[in-house]
């Protein structure tokens, strides 16, 4: 019963959703509009035991004292405090709860994002060692694409921008659409495997 | 004012033809109105739609188009209920020349979208496939599958951690569990989660959602129990972290530097802290596996990752993992889906050459 029961909600709510995709009528819109409510109200549920995941290791981690618990007590008091301002004083565009938003928040991730360039540097370094044919074929074109694209590129030959381009849009695109076709059939059947209860990993394996 | 004594002068032709018919599927309340433009139509300001059903008295202003288009929906209709229309064409001084009324046009629900047969044949046959597919399997159990580097590797990187006393981290991506990409790789934690159970290594799931936070400690858990180890499993090994996205970037490659994992997996949908990720994990010393469909981001991925699962592999890793036959049967499947779905790519590209262009019957609506 234990696996019974969520293999045959998997199969119903799963046949279901795939017939609605061909029914316009509002009744099946409206049962759509139903379920999405349905996962907004699960999601909900589980915010509650993920933040109770967050104090629970967090808190473990202060308690005992453990390597770095200091950073473990600022998450902790930085979520309590932003929570309570958002709860009490509102989320409105005026409010300190946006201040933080964006003179904090948004400034932390920005860093996190513009860390990347540095990063793609030393990946950089690391791709394109011409070892063998594939690697040095990868860098050939890297090169071109990367001249081609620059303002310079087409003083050093008019056609140079033209193959760059060419580059990205024929042999580039055809193995991205390649790699495309596979994945879709890859996505179908891993939602057929699912529905029809074959895959059951997510159950703990077969019976 | 010269244009406008002149227009005063001219008389213009009105619009002909004015059709009012339901919009295909859809769920009702649509009716769209076509009509020939008057041969006056440079001269006209705009077109006036107007509307009036068996209960009106009068007509209703419904909108108006620009000079040039000919066609209107009208979506505040009532299902059933027949309405007529007169399209009057405005001059900029204002003087309208009203067409003929149109034929009377009903709105109604549809129960069945016919832009959508394509896919509905698609499903059927790709079904028919798969189940053809697992019924053979279950009488042939030596289904061959060809050798996935990045899922051989697996198994060395558990042993590795293992080894090295050292945990095993896994991402499973940065989409919700919606996402399909999030669902193979639940499917994939699940079968790493058996192997790791059979061993005393530490595992750490990090997730960006609280759905596949729960989910995935649910499969872990689940994974420890199948294997007759309910006791090793601990809840911390599976953490919900943040939604931010550099947020959760920031926190995962915390983790790598402090707890210093022996291997890393980074499988499901990742944006641009793939590469942040992939890079931290790489200075750390980590052995790393990723597998994402995310075409764009393949690149980061082999660039600073051990092995990566190339888009399909990721769906196929479940089955090659378990080595379930019924798994590999519907791999099986899949392969025959490309095939088909590439002799009907070279079909239709081949009659594209001589003038038959059959591309639109691969168009979703």
């Amino acid at each position: 019963m234990k696996r019974t029961l969520p293999l045959a909600i998997c199969l119903v709510i799963g046949v279901s959703m795939v017939i609605q995709f061909f029914i316009p009528h509002p009744v099946s819109l409206r049962y759509n509009s139903t379920i999405l409510t349905w996962v907004i109200i699960l999601t909900a549920f589980a915010l509650i035991l993920a933040i109770g995941n967050v104090f629970v290791h967090h808190g473990h981690k202060i308690v005992k004292q453990q390597p770095g618990w200091f950073y473990s007590a600022v998450t902790i008091v930085s979520m309590v405090i932003v929570a309570i301002i958002g709860l009490f004083w509102g989320i409105g565009g005026q409010s300190l709860f946006q201040k933080i938003y964006l003179n904090i928040l948004s400034p932390l991730a920005a860093t996190m994002f513009a860390l990347l360039a540095y990063y793609m540097a030393s990946a950089a370094y690391r791709a394109f060692k011409a070892r063998s044919i594939e690697s040095f074929m990868l860098l050939a074109a890297a090169f071109i694409v990367m001249i081609g694209f620059m303002p310079f590129g087409q003083y050093i030959h008019p056609r140079l921008p033209d193959f760059a381009e060419w580059i990205m849009q024929v042999p580039n695109m055809a193995s991205k659409r390649g790699i495309l076709i596979g994945i879709a059939f890859g996505a179908i059947a891993t939602a057929l495997k699912i529905i029809l209860g074959i895959e059951r990993s997510w159950l703990g394996g077969k019976d | 004012m010269m244009y406008l004594v002149c227009l005063s002068l001219i008389t213009i032709a009105p619009v002909t033809d004015v059709q009012a018919a339901d919009k295909p599927n859809d769920a009702g309340s649509n009716i769209i109105i076509t009509w020939i433009l008057s041969p006056d139509d440079a001269f006209i300001e705009y077109y006036s739609v107007l509307r009036r059903s068996a209960h009106d008295t009068d007509e209703q202003y419904i909108g108006r188009n620009k000079n040039g288009i000919c066609t209107f929906e009208d979506n505040t209709t009532q299902d059933n209920i027949a309405y007529t229309y007169v399209i009057a064409a405005v001059m900029a001084n204002g003087e309208a020349i009203r067409s003929e009324p149109s034929n009377p046009g009903r709105s109604y629900p549809q129960v069945f979208h016919s832009g959508r047969i394509n896919v509905l044949v698609c499903i059927l046959i790709f079904s028919a496939l798969v189940l053809y597919f697992v019924r053979r399997a279950r009488r042939d159990k030596n289904l061959f599958i060809r050798k996935i580097a990045g899922l051989a590797a697996v198994e060395d990187a558990i042993g590795r951690a293992t080894e090295m006393g050292k945990p095993i981290l896994y991402v499973p991506g940065l989409w919700d569990i919606d996402s399909t990409a999030t669902i193979a790789s639940m499917n994939i934690l699940g079968e790493i989660a058996k192997k790791i159970a059979r061993y005393d290594t530490p595992l750490i799931v990090t997730n960006r959602w609280s759905v596949t936070y729960t989910i995935s400690k649910e499969i872990v858990k689940e994974a420890f129990i199948s294997q007759g180890h309910p006791d090793k499993f601990k809840n911390d090994y599976i953490r919900y972290l943040t939604e931010d996205q550099f947020g959760f970037a920031a926190a995962v490659d915390g983790i790598m530097i402090r707890e210093k994992p022996a291997a890393n997996f980074f499988i499901g949908y990742f944006w641009a802290e793939s590469l942040i990720l992939a890079e931290t994990g790489a200075m750390t010393g980590a052995i790393q596996i990723a597998g994402t469909d995310a075409v764009n981001k393949l690149p980061f991925f082999v660039t600073a990752c051990d092995y990566t699962l190339l888009g399909e592999e990721l769906y196929a890793a479940s089955a090659y993992l378990s080595r379930e036959p019924l798994l590999l049967g519907a791999l099986k499947a899949q392969d025959y889906g490309k095939v088909l779905a590439l002799v009907l790519l070279a079909v239709i590209t081949v009659l594209a050459f001589f003038g038959l262009n059959l591309s639109s019957i691969m168009v979703v609506r």
